[in-house]
């Protein structure tokens, strides 16, 4: 079978690019390379990732400032034409500015940073990022950010549920939605969404630091898996 | 050269976790008639022509793409001619 090439984007002030590069490269032993943010070339790359961190200090808003770095008009065009690409985190938030996916991110209702660990639900299991994960009620995989707090107009979520564009939702240990198992106050406890053709999406918690079964936790190596082998199905 | 001061409020239908957060210091402080608190952003700077048209077509420019975003915020501006 023949496997993606990856490509990890760093944007000025990423912090999770290296996580993500080892994850690929170390655990799953994929090709996979850097893309520094001023590049104008994807490298023929079959999945574009962009990292968490805190792009251009988080200036003026969450990912507004990479959305305009050179590398991303080539990561909008590939999208458009249907590439694969994820956005973990802060690479949610740069894919909501590029309008690549719906909404917006506000701070988080608490107002604090949040880090740890969440539970998550997989809403849509027909995407190429979460197709075949079974016999889980839940994924386990941390969050650690400000703004996550994920909101849009009733419209756009009405279409979002309707083409069933969200993929994770924050959820308790056995696989029920409340308020409580909300971290950040995201409208109906989203934590990931994808695009209606299936092919971008953009997720808060970090699959990436729950992959390698030295951190205590592989829930996230799923989403990659799946990833590996749905992509060319 | 324009001088530049551009408003950018978050729609009143948007929640601000800031306002509402700071509004709670207010009531520490024991202020009781503190309402509706907003936070939003005021920014400064200047554009380089004489021609007032062109100096507004960028700013609107610089707005719409980049300063606010147009989900979930609006903006103003004024313009005034310095030396």
């Amino acid at each position: 079978m023949k496997s993606p090439k990856f490509g990890v984007v760093v944007f000025p002030g990423s912090n999770c690019d290296h996580d993500t590069y080892y994850v690929l490269k170390k655990i799953f032993d994929l090709d996979v390379i850097f893309l520094w943010h001023k590049q104008s070339s994807l490298e023929n790359c079959d999945v574009i990732i962009l990292p968490g961190g805190f792009s251009y200090g988080d200036y003026l808003r969450t990912g507004s400032i990479a959305r305009f770095s050179p590398i991303m008009n080539e990561v909008i065009s590939f999208a458009n034409k249907g590439g694969y690409v994820l956005g973990i985190c802060n690479g949610f938030q740069i894919l909501l500015e590029a309008g690549l996916l719906p909404g917006v991110m506000l701070r988080n209702e608490s107002l604090n940073f949040v880090c740890k660990d969440i539970y998550l639900k997989i809403e849509n299991k027909e995407t190429v990022f979460t197709k075949g994960i079974n016999g889980k009620s839940a994924l386990k995989v941390p969050i650690a950010h400000g703004e996550g707090n994920y909101f849009t107009d009733e419209n756009t979520l009405k279409e979002l549920e309707d083409n069933n564009q969200i993929v994770f939702k924050y959820c308790e240990q056995d696989g029920s939605i409340t308020s409580s198992a909300n971290p950040n106050g995201s409208i109906r406890n989203i934590a990931g969404i994808i695009n209606k053709a299936g092919n971008v999406l953009g997720m808060m918690p970090h699959p990436e630091r729950s992959s390698d079964s030295v951190l205590g936790k592989t829930d996230g190596s799923l989403i990659f898996k799946s990833l590996v082998n749905n992509i060319f199905n | 050269m324009f001088k530049v001061k551009v408003l950018i409020k978050r729609r009143k239908t948007i929640l601000d976790p800031q306002g509402k957060a700071v509004e709670i210091g207010a009531k520490h402080l024991g202020l009781k008639n503190i309402k509706n608190t907003r936070i939003d952003k005021y920014i400064e700077f200047n554009v380089d022509t004489n021609n007032k048209k062109a100096a507004e077509d960028e700013v609107n420019d610089y707005c719409k793409k980049l300063l606010a975003n147009p989900i979930m915020e609006d903006y103003e501006f004024t313009l005034e001619e310095i030396k």
